[in-house]
């Protein structure tokens, strides 16, 4: 499957600070990302470290008093700046965001079927509600709802968890989104409908040959359905590439120790490796690289000079110390555990 | 829902049988002596009218019997006799009602929309200019007496600047439209009189803001609070992820959440209506029941005192009930349970 | 004078102090100053004729006179002592009542509580100042009939805010560890409930003291209070009332009553926000 030359997602060095009581907090760091059409892209990373305010900012859906450094290309089109108007008319229609927790997602007070509807002629004055409310039933049979009428009569509170992430699934894909944000769909729900949300992403992503943006803290998730994976730390992309390299040869020591501290289910029964330490807060960041703190291969560079990402050998990595963490013993198990990658589709 | 409704109705009687009975126990202990509530301290030398009370009341009976007495009486629509107009205290109020009734519903309406307005402005400006105004506005109404406001505000509107009609429903040489509901706005357009119409809603004008801006005070807070607790809520979000205007977001869907608590408080503050009824309506004029307490109260006239406790007590359990019903079918969640 | 090195410590202006409160603050404490020292004070005396009658405002008074020739702000600055005092009666009973009650009745539930709650059910299924107002008449017409008419008014939303809190703290841990070390039920209540217990109500009673001044000047508004020639404020107001065109008369007593009503207001309001971030 080819992807077309120019990216549909476009970031480069996206700085995001909050003015707080407390001072300026600089939650985005310098964030360059890329997403392409048909392709998943994985954002990875502890809560806190910056992921959703990333595509908040992509939306512009960050408050006022925020300041927003940087450039966000959607199509060639710069995003940061544009006044909220004309963001709007993206929103929904060219870009769509699904959120974590579906039964705060959704308006309690109105039913399914109006909130559908409501995507669609907000986008379109000139559909008529009868003609909404039907697109908004089709809506509901695309993300296989079952008995999807009388669903879009109901509210959210008589939906099942996996059927309200599916139903703002099918709010954010009414206008056929060319890019869909996915933050976290599947942190709020059981792990049998994880898998079954992942793949109706992946199926809506080769139909309509969407580019996906998959936010998760869940390396298994991002593992089994992303092409390209970032991780992030601490407000900034600390590793960068093809989500086989990443994941058969991690070379930045926290992505190491992300995956060292997957539970695995297969093979020997050992102890969680647990990455010592905690993620430093907003107000309290070490200087030079964040993660030296946590990190067993720190010299005194790691906590002067704060490391650019660098390519090696096709993954860039943002550490001063790569090529020794790439060549000490690689998790070997890391690799045989992962869930098997189904092949990509056309 | 059905049964937080059929719960909802149970209570009622029984409510209602407390304020019967707490109006009961305050006519026996008027200055020591129940006769005194009834017929009052003049008439405690004549005979006849002692006689007769004893016998209405069936006051030389036993307590409970004359309770029952009492309720039984309540019941067929006797509250007594006025001691001051000499009718039955039920007719009295009767005659009155629609008064109260009419500026009690345009000092809703007033009250509700611009405290629903100024709440939505204030969670949407929250901690600027235009915030700071409406809750200093609202506390502003709140804090001052009724009573005061209406006497000041008749001063400047009628008095100084005549742009507002002075005291009583209706100009003084003014006929009242014909009788059919009470509400003099109503009743003129039913008889095709538009300057009588005209009329009555000007006079209506400076009572209802007078009386709506107690209210207008407890409703802003409540849905600027609910606003802001709405505002913060992922649905607000995915409602701009949508691509909903600002308008939209906040009426369509953070206004509906917020006006479901609201609902509550709209009730609730019948009973400040009620009070600023009471205070108020000397001050205007304005023939209603309000005015009726004060008289009565003025005169120590016991009878109608107590049946105006007992009306405005039941009217006030009435509402609330009706608001508690309201937000079972406004709530989906409870709708649907 | 000796030389100091340390430098003057600057005034940070606590989180909670903002503009509101401090003018609110500002307010009460002028007129509990007013309650407590006017008698000192070198004004006209409020109950005797000092100039013409019906005067408008000039230099000497400041406020005009009344029908009875006396000066409007003498009398104004003077209602303090009947309106703060009798509202500071009313709110210590009616918490002190309500309060006991709500704390037994939250703790020891069953009869009990739903005795109580009844009670205060009926109580609050009132106005208040109806239920004032039958109540004031029952017993005659008169200040402190009038109190107790709004004791027996306010008690009932104390009763529910002390029972709400007792019953969210009884299930707190600490109240088990004291239990299972053996404490009687009273100490438990004392000792251990009833102390997390006091924030709300204190900030309601602030809150209400506004309330309560505005409930007794309505009652002797419509002549169930004081009586002529006490200056209250209601009573004053009840006179303006009469002479319309006299604005000056109703106007001292209603700014005063605003004035109370607003600055506890905003007190409360400022207590509310000192109280609340610390947990309970």
């Amino acid at each position: 499957m080819q992807s077309p030359d120019a990216p549909l997602l476009e970031i480069r060095g996206l700085e995001v600070t909050f003015a707080a009581a407390r001072g300026r907090l600089e939650a985005i760091r310098g964030v360059d990302l890329e997403a392409r059409s048909g392709e998943t892209l994985g954002l990875v990373g502890e809560s806190g470290c910056g992921k959703s305010v990333t595509m908040l900012a992509v939306m512009g859906l960050l408050p006022p008093s925020v300041q927003i450094r940087g450039s966000i290309r959607f199509r060639g089109m710069e995003l940061a700046g544009r006044p909220q108007k004309e963001l709007a008319k993206l929103r929904g229609a060219s870009i769509g965001m699904i959120f974590q927790d579906p039964m705060t997602a959704l308006n309690p007070v109105l039913t399914i079927g109006a909130q559908i509807a409501e995507a669609i002629r907000i986008h379109d004055a000139t559909v008529s509600a009868r003609v909404a409310a039907g697109r908004a039933v089709d809506m509901l049979k695309l993300v296989t709802i079952p008995y999807p009428e009388r669903r879009a009569l109901q509210y959210p509170h008589e939906l099942s968890g996996g059927m309200r992430q599916r139903a703002m699934i099918a709010m954010a894909m009414a206008n056929e989104p060319e890019l869909l944000i996915a933050d976290e769909p599947t942190t709020a729900l059981d792990v049998t409908v994880q898998a079954q949300i992942i793949e109706l992403l992946r199926r809506l992503q080769a139909t309509h040959r969407m580019g996906l943006v998959l936010i998760s803290h869940d390396l298994g998730i991002v593992a089994g359905s992303a092409d390209r994976v970032a991780i992030m730390y601490a407000g900034r992309i600390v590793e960068r590439g093809a989500v086989e390299d990443i994941f058969d040869r991690p070379r930045h020591p926290y992505t190491r120790g992300l995956l060292a501290s997957l539970p695995k289910i297969d093979g020997q029964a050992t102890r969680l490796t647990a990455i010592e330490g905690s993620p430093p807060s907003l107000t309290a960041r070490p200087s030079g690289c964040a993660f030296h703190p946590r990190c067993r291969h720190a010299v005194e560079l790691c906590a002067a000079q704060e490391p650019a990402l660098r390519d090696i050998a096709g993954i860039d990595v943002a550490c001063h110390r790569a090529e020794l963490v790439a060549d000490s013993v690689a998790a070997p198990s890391a690799t045989a555990e992962l869930p098997s990658r189904p092949n990509a589709t056309a | 829902m059905y049964r937080y409704i059929i719960r909802r109705l149970i209570a009622m009687p029984l409510l209602l049988l407390g304020i019967v009975s707490i109006a009961f126990l305050l006519t026996h202990f008027t200055k020591g002596d129940p006769l005194i509530s009834i017929i009052g301290e003049r008439q405690m030398d004549n005979p006849i009218v002692v006689a007769a009370a004893r016998a209405r009341w069936g006051l030389d009976r036993s307590l409970p019997e004359q309770y029952l007495i009492y309720i039984g009486n309540l019941l067929t629509g006797d509250f007594g006799t006025s001691l001051r107009t000499k009718q039955g205290v039920g007719v009295d109020l009767l005659q009155r009602l629609p008064a109260t009734l009419e500026l009690v519903v345009a000092a809703m309406l007033v009250g509700s929309l611009v405290g629903v307005t100024l709440g939505v402005v204030a969670a949407h400006y929250r901690d600027r200019a235009a915030d700071h105004f409406a809750r200093l506005f609202a506390l502003f109404g709140s804090s001052v007496p009724v009573f005061w406001s209406g006497l000041i505000l008749l001063f400047v509107f009628w008095y100084t600047l005549g742009i507002l009609p002075g005291p009583g429903r209706l100009d003084t040489r003014t006929m009242a439209p014909p009788d059919v509901t009470g509400f003099y706005t109503l009743d003129s357009l039913m008889a095709g009189n538009l300057s009588v119409f005209a009329e009555s809603v000007a006079h209506l004008i400076l009572p209802a803001c007078v009386l709506g801006w107690a209210v207008m005070g407890i409703i802003s807070r409540q849905v600027r609070a609910s606003m802001l607790d709405v505002l913060n809520q992922d649905y607000i979000l995915a409602a701009r992820a949508k691509g909903a205007s600002e308008p939209r977001v906040l009426v369509n869907h953070a206004l509906r959440n917020a006006l479901i608590p609201t609902l509550t408080i709209v009730g609730f503050s019948f009973a400040y209506l009620i009070t600023g009824a009471v205070l108020s309506e000397a001050i205007f004029r304005w023939p209603g029941m309000g005015s009726y307490a004060v008289d009565a109260a003025r005169n120590l006239d016991y009878p109608a005192i107590m049946g105006v406790t007992i009306v405005g007590g039941t009217a006030f359990l009435l509402t609330n009930l009706v608001t508690d019903i309201a937000y079972a079918f406004v709530d989906p969640r409870i709708r649907f349970r | 004078m000796a030389e100091t090195a340390s430098p003057r410590p600057t005034f940070v202006r606590p989180r909670w102090a903002t503009a509101p409160v401090t003018a609110g603050a500002f307010l009460v404490l002028f007129w509990v100053g007013v309650a407590l020292t006017v008698q000192w004070w070198p004004i006209d005396n409020p109950v005797a004729f000092v100039g013409t009658r019906l005067a408008p405002p000039s230099v000497t008074h400041w406020l005009g006179t009344d029908a009875l020739g006396r000066d409007v702000v003498s009398r104004t600055l003077h209602g303090a002592q009947y309106s703060l005092p009798v509202a500071l009666a009313v709110i210590v009973s009616a918490v002190a009542i309500g309060a006991t009650l709500g704390a037994i009745s939250g703790f020891l539930g069953g009869l009990a509580d739903s005795a109580v709650m009844r009670l205060v059910d009926i109580t609050l299924s009132f106005p208040a100042i109806m239920l004032a107002m039958a109540v004031t008449a029952s017993l005659g017409p008169g200040l402190w009939h009038a109190a107790i008419a709004m004791i027996i008014v306010s008690w009932p939303n104390y009763a529910r805010l002390m029972r709400a809190q007792v019953l969210a703290v009884k299930e707190r841990e600490h109240v088990e560890a004291a239990v299972a070390a053996g404490a009687s039920a009273p100490r438990t209540l004392i000792a251990h409930i009833l102390p997390l217990c006091w924030s709300p109500i204190l900030v309601n009673a602030t809150m209400d003291f506004g309330q309560v001044v505005l409930l007794v000047a309505s009652l002797s508004f419509i002549g169930l209070g004081a009586s002529p020639p006490t200056p209250e404020w209601g009573q004053m107001i009840s006179e303006g009332a009469q002479k319309f065109y006299q604005w000056w008369i109703a106007f001292g007593p209603g700014m005063a009553i605003l004035s109370v009503a607003l600055g506890f207001n905003f007190l409360g309001d400022g207590l509310r926000d000192i109280l609340d971030p610390r947990t309970q």
